[in-house]
């Protein structure tokens, strides 16, 4: 066994924390807040969903700092070891008085309740690091996840862009103190599995991949949180305990992409962000499908391994990588095995999961040549929202026939679910309107969706056939003029 | 010396925020940011479980025996009176005994953490007889539900007969939905007993007077005993102008029953799930006009969703009677209003107060016109106009006697380009594509002044410290809206000082007593005048005292930048405020104002309610996804009247941010009810207000610079608070036209709102089928 610090150490802002007691569920906004008095940071929401609270944190990712946005409401302080946190009160100009952003956002009445104002000037604060010269589309992604309800936005831009004319980034902290803070994260990070906490406090931090299979074995109950992005909500809106939980997203080897001929194998604690260069480079149709998901501080946090993982019939990634033929590997102890991603999926709340076993890795094949694939997503709000309903499509045709075709679906039915029957009523058909329109009768089926608060059963079941359509015509027409244009054009 | 030529931060110039400085380094303390009293205590609520019933049994012993728990209040620990009510109709308890929505407060548990308090408030056993609960408004007027409070009655003409006599007719009816405030910081209060009955509240409310008596009725206490402080709040919308009483009650009664400081601070969830919204319309019209689209009569009714108690439901559904004829003449004309009970928390205010309900009905009936003649709405919008004489009454009987919106529109129309943008949309969307296009111009008139009248009224304190900076203290709050930036402008302004002189200080009971909400986009008119009579009381004894002190005549005392020009003397304003203290002058005054000119007698339906109107007109284009009903507003041109604005720069703040906030109201932001009566919108996760990504493509705003206000108000300038709100009307519109296309524009989409994609999706078939049948 692995030896065993009791205690976390990280950085916050410019100085070092030591802490031995802390609970499983201790979210760092609350620490921010109620134990250092750190009061920038606010609650608006709770649940990630406002951005009110947004901090960045730093971490050694196999040796390379690298800073992130990130909901401090649902990232618990258990897995900040080795760290480094950066909040509003961290940021200043080179005078010691207001940094470019702020600086930017006064000039530009950026503010009016001032409420929101900290989250957005983080999230504005990382673009500005990230991104010298910002379109008004990466300002909008950099704001995804965050709320103002005063200024309707356009100050907050016309800020975004006035900082990044200011520039100053060469003066900033983060980049002069870069290699201090590198070795003060170096010498946190000691590889020692953390253990803290007795009954409904206790963690665990493994010290890596083989550490974690051994804690979960001996704790088969035991939650495992990477993102938080789920497991937050239990605890701020269920008030569940989540002991003994498992911090998972500061294993290196989990974060890894690795390429093989035939496809993607990512590990567990791949993020969305992490996954957004593999996804520009080998499956571009889904590129704005994937800026889709939750906002920036979210996709910062969240993993494509979590979002399989906990089984939501809602969750963006699942019908993407159903459609592609995506696998998933479970490891229990020493073994693994590996399912395909839509076997997974057994029921609501119910996936194929041994006690013990976790979610280690994804494989991800290809699209391959000759197929055609794209991938919808329908919600109330375009950004930062839960779908209605979610779709991937992925066929091949040859000899103007359809010979294969995979679709699966999201929010139609009480897990992601392939449309078998309307994959049925395609194959072997010509690939034309007529074709589409006879398939149609394969949604009832497949589906009998629900209607709850995000759509009606009759809108779900109605989009489903739509989004066939759509796909269709893109194949045929290209997106030109199928599809909203999104870019901003001010 | 060099004589300065201006002030800095006077009035009409673009000034910052005065705290942005705070906002942007989180700086700026709201009162979860406070330094927390020593033995500080939480309280947490608990909500009932059922929409409708009487309570049985409530059985807290888990509750009082969770780690951490002080004890538990419920409605037998009220000192006073078990009310929060702002209309005194009693209707509205802290705790309620008889259930009447789901998720109303029954009890409080108080401990030494929030934690610990919001755990233990999920422990408590309550048995229910439950009752049938009715949560939309057209089920609860078919089960006989009673009116909250008195309906009014608007009534010029004779309706029925010229509805009878005109050459065409329309009737319909329309669903308005509600609209959670959203404000980004929830409820809170924090309440610090003092001696014998004395207890000061930090509350996050715009109305401190009004917490203070609630606070004091609760307690059983005189009004003296209270304090209220506010400094600011991290947005309000209205959603704080009543909704705050409950949190301020609770925590006052705690801190007195324990003798310690008690902060209640409600979760997203609970805030939202219990405390009140914008009231959901149900609107039945019937049209007379004839083939040029002039409207001959109107007779429309407006059933309101008002939830458990009246609240704020009368002035409410009163004022969206006031602003059903927008900017339209109606000849002859009868609207009704209904207020009825329903099993949902009780609906409150959101900027607009009604209006937004009552102007979008009436723009429906603009529509419904427009496609049945098969013309441009914005044609019928031009013919049925506010004119001059025998055009200019309103159903309430006040002539409109500032009318600017013709030149408003014609100046928008032309900046806008927006015939050719039409005739552009109608050939893009004659090629029957998968996207198709709108584009709609809507006006806005918007009437200011409180319909109750007596709360056009406002206090302002302000001291001259003899070193002559200046302690500015008013009635009014500061929510995000730049109020005590004006007020502290027209201030610097009054006095010649530059702005850094003037110290904004937080809104106080004590200081200014007797205060009016800050509402009704009233804040800067009433605080303003407030402010610049307490000035002209110190300037008026100062320049007294110069006259006496020199010998000079009133006219040769002149306040200059930073100055006082005395005769030929030239004196720093702190040297002269320094030598009038010498003399013995009283520095300080308590400023008072109220609106001249206004009166309203509801009984008759008659009088002049507004003592003046803002105006504004927007143009909006759409795109429509008609594969799934998604959308995108492309671009949004405003022209909006501010009169003489105080100060551009936070004007148009209000504007884009209104617009921008009524454009969540009519298209993402859905609020919806299970069959259990439980509200299921209640997070920013499943209750969708506009991101960064949803704002116009194109955003042109501009102030209309050539507008005085008419009336005497502080500086010519106007009322800028709502009236920008209801100009997202012209997004619905366009996303109407949009849908319209389906059937060349023949038919009225008739799209509820809020047109989320999914009635965007499904009002475009209703018409493609309905196209296909013709």
């Amino acid at each position: 066994m692995a030896q065993i610090r009791k205690s976390i150490s990280f950085l916050l802002n410019d100085r070092t924390v030591d802490l031995d007691t802390v609970a499983a569920s201790d979210t760092v906004l609350d620490f921010l807040r109620l134990e250092q008095r750190l009061c920038g940071s606010k609650e608006g929401c709770a649940e990630g969903d406002c951005g009110a609270c947004t901090v960045l944190v730093g971490r050694l990712a196999d040796g390379e700092l690298k800073y992130e946005t990130v909901n401090s409401c649902i990232r618990f302080v258990g897995s900040l070891d080795a760290c480094h946190v950066v909040t509003i009160e961290h940021l200043r100009g080179t005078d010691g008085g207001l940094h470019p952003v702020q600086q930017a956002m006064v000039d530009m009445h950026g503010s009016q309740c001032g409420f929101c104002t900290p989250g957005i000037v983080m999230s504005l604060y990382a673009l500005w690091m990230e991104n010298a010269n910002p379109s008004n589309a990466d300002i909008e992604t950099a704001l995804q996840g965050n709320l103002c309800r005063c200024t309707g936005y356009e100050a907050i831009i016309r800020a975004a862009v006035a900082a990044a004319s200011a520039g100053g980034q060469s003066q900033d902290v983060l980049v002069s103190e870069r290699e201090k803070v590198v070795a003060i994260l170096q010498g946190l990070a000691d590889g020692l599995r953390v253990e803290m906490g007795k009954g409904d406090d206790q963690f665990f931090v493994p010290a890596s991949v083989d550490d974690l299979a051994e804690i979960r074995l001996e704790n088969p109950t035991s939650v495992i949180v990477a993102g938080a992005t789920d497991v937050g909500l239990w605890v701020n809106k269920h008030m569940r305990p989540i002991a003994p939980a498992v911090f998972i997203s500061h294993l290196d080897e989990l974060h890894r992409i690795e390429e093989t001929e035939t496809g993607l194998t990512i590990g567990a604690c791949v993020t969305y962000t992490e996954f957004q260069g593999a996804v520009a480079q080998h499956f571009p149709q889904i590129a704005g499908y994937w800026n889709r998901i939750g906002g920036e501080q979210v996709r910062n946090m969240g993993t494509v391994g979590g979002n399989v993982a906990n089984g939501s019939p809602i969750g963006d990634t699942p019908p993407v990588l159903i459609a592609l033929g995506a696998s998933v590997t479970l490891r229990n102890g020493t073994q693994q095995r590996t399912v395909p991603v839509e076997n997974f999926f057994i029921d609501y709340g119910e996936q194929d999961r041994e006690v013990g076993d976790f979610v280690e890795a994804l494989h991800i094949p290809f699209c391959g040549e000759g197929w055609s694939f794209a991938a919808y997503k329908v919600s109330k709000r375009r950004d930062e929202d839960i779908s209605s309903v979610a779709a991937a499509f992925r066929i091949r045709v040859a000899d103007g026939k359809v010979a294969d075709a995979v679709i699966a679906y999201g929010g139609m039915a009480a897990t992601p679910k392939r449309a078998k029957a309307v994959e049925n009523l395609l194959t072997g058909k010509p690939w034309t309107a007529q074709t589409i329109a006879d398939a149609q009768a394969g949604f009832a089926d497949d589906f009998s969706p629900i209607g709850d608060w995000r759509a009606s059963a009759e809108y779900r079941a109605l989009v489903a056939h739509k989004l066939l359509t759509r796909f269709h015509l893109e194949t045929t027409q290209g997106h030109e003029n199928t599809m909203l244009k999104r870019e901003a054009v001010a | 010396m060099t004589q300065q030529a201006k002030i800095v931060g006077g009035v009409h110039v673009e000034q910052r925020h005065d705290s942005a400085h705070k906002h942007v380094t989180g700086r700026a303390d709201y009162i979860d940011d406070m330094a927390a009293p020593e033995g500080l205590l939480h309280a947490y609520l608990g909500l009932s479980s059922v929409a409708h019933g009487d309570i049985e049994t409530m059985d807290l012993s888990a509750v009082q025996a969770a780690p951490g728990v002080i004890g538990v209040l419920t409605a037998e620990d009220i000192p006073g009176h078990n009310d929060v009510s702002p209309t005194g109709k009693q209707d509205d308890p802290v705790f309620a005994r008889t259930v009447e929505f789901h998720g109303q407060p029954i009890f409080a548990v108080v401990a030494e953490t929030r934690a610990a308090a919001r755990n233990a408030a999920s422990l408590a056993k309550v048995d229910y007889t439950t009752r049938s609960h009715f949560t939309d408004v057209a089920e609860a007027r078919a089960a006989n539900y009673p009116l909250v409070t008195e309906p009014l009655t608007l009534k010029r003409g004779d309706a029925a007969a010229a509805l009878a006599a005109a050459p065409r007719r329309i009737k319909g009816d329309m669903r308005v939905g509600g609209q959670d405030h959203f404000y980004l910081e929830g409820h809170i209060a924090m309440a610090i007993p003092g001696e014998d009955d004395e207890v000061t509240v930090f509350s996050s409310t715009q109305h401190p007077s009004e917490v203070q008596h609630m606070v004091a009725h609760v307690l059983d206490v005189p009004s003296n005993a209270v304090t209220v402080n506010v400094r600011r709040m991290g947005g309000a919308f209205g959603g704080k102008e009543t909704q705050s009483n409950l949190f301020a009650a609770v925590a006052a009664m705690a801190a007195k029953k324990y003798g310690r400081a008690v902060k209640i601070r409600p979760d997203r969830d609970d805030d939202m799930i219990a405390t009140g919204k914008r009231h959901d319309f149900l609107v039945e019209y019937d049209v007379g006009f004839d083939d040029a689209g002039l409207i001959s009569g109107v007779s429309a009714n407006f059933a309101a969703r008002c939830g458990n108690s009246a609240d704020l439901s009368g002035p409410v559904t009163d004022r969206a009677l006031f602003h059903a004829d927008n900017c339209y003449y109606f000849d002859n004309v009868v609207l009704q209003s209904q207020p009825l009970k329903t099993n949902t928390v009780s609906n409150t205010a959101f900027r607009g107060f009604g209006g937004p309900q009552g102007m979008v009905g009436g723009e429906r009936i603009i529509e419904e016109i427009a496609y049945a003649l098969g013309k441009d709405p914005l044609e019928i919008r031009k013919a049925n106009f506010y004119g001059d004489d025998g055009r200019n009454v309103t159903p309430y009987h006040q002539q409109v006697d500032d009318n600017i919106i013709a030149r408003l529109v014609e100046e928008l129309e032309a900046s806008s380009d927006y015939a050719a943008r039409r005739e552009a949309i109608l050939a893009f969307n004659a090629k029957n594509g998968v996207i198709r296009k709108g584009i709609a111009l809507t006006p806005v008139k918007f009437g200011i002044s409180f319909t109750a009248t007596w709360y056009n009224q406002a206090g302002a304190l302000v001291h001259v410290y003899t070193d002559g900076s200046v302690h500015l203290n008013h009635g009014g709050t500061e929510m995000g809206q730049g109020l005590n930036t004006k007020v502290a402008q027209v201030l610097a302004d009054e006095f010649q000082i530059d702005l850094t002189h003037v110290k904004i200080t937080a809104t106080h009971t004590g200081k200014v007593p007797n205060t009016s909400a800050t509402a009704a986009s009233s804040g800067s008119d009433l605080n303003g005048m407030a402010a610049a009579n307490a000035a002209q009381q110190i300037k008026a004894r100062l320049v007294d005292f110069a006259c006496d002190t020199h010998g000079v005549d009133p006219d040769q005392v002149v306040f200059e930048p930073n100055t006082v020009l005395v005769g030929n003397q030239r004196i720093p304003f702190p040297d002269f405020i320094r030598s009038a203290y010498m003399a013995r002058v009283q520095l300080s005054a308590a400023g008072f104002y109220k609106t001249p000119d206004i009166h309203w007698d509801r009984e008759a339906g008659k009088g002049r309610p507004f003592y003046y109107f803002a105006y504004g007109a927007a143009v909006s284009e759409v795109s429509i996804d008609t594969l799934t009903g998604e959308y995108q507003v492309d671009r949004v041109d405003i022209l909006h009247d501010a009169g003489r604005s105080l100060n551009p720069a936070l004007d148009i703040g209000q504007i884009e941010g209104g617009f921008v906030q009524g454009m969540g109201w009519l298209t993402t932001e859905e609020l919806w009810w299970d069959t259990e009566g439980r509200l299921r919108t209640h997070a920013p996760s499943t209750y969708k207000i506009p991101l960064a990504s949803d704002r116009p493509r194109i955003f042109n705003v501009s102030l209309a610079d050539w507008s005085e206000n008419r009336e005497m108000t502080i500086r010519r300038s106007k009322a800028v608070g709502e009236p920008p709100f209801m100009l997202a009307i012209s997004v619905l519109e366009a996303l109407s036209m949009a849908v319209a296309s389906a059937a060349d524009y023949r038919i009225c989409p008739k799209l509820d709102c809020p047109a989320t994609p999914e009635r965007v999706l499904l009002a475009f078939e209703r018409l493609s089928a309905e196209a296909g049948e013709v």
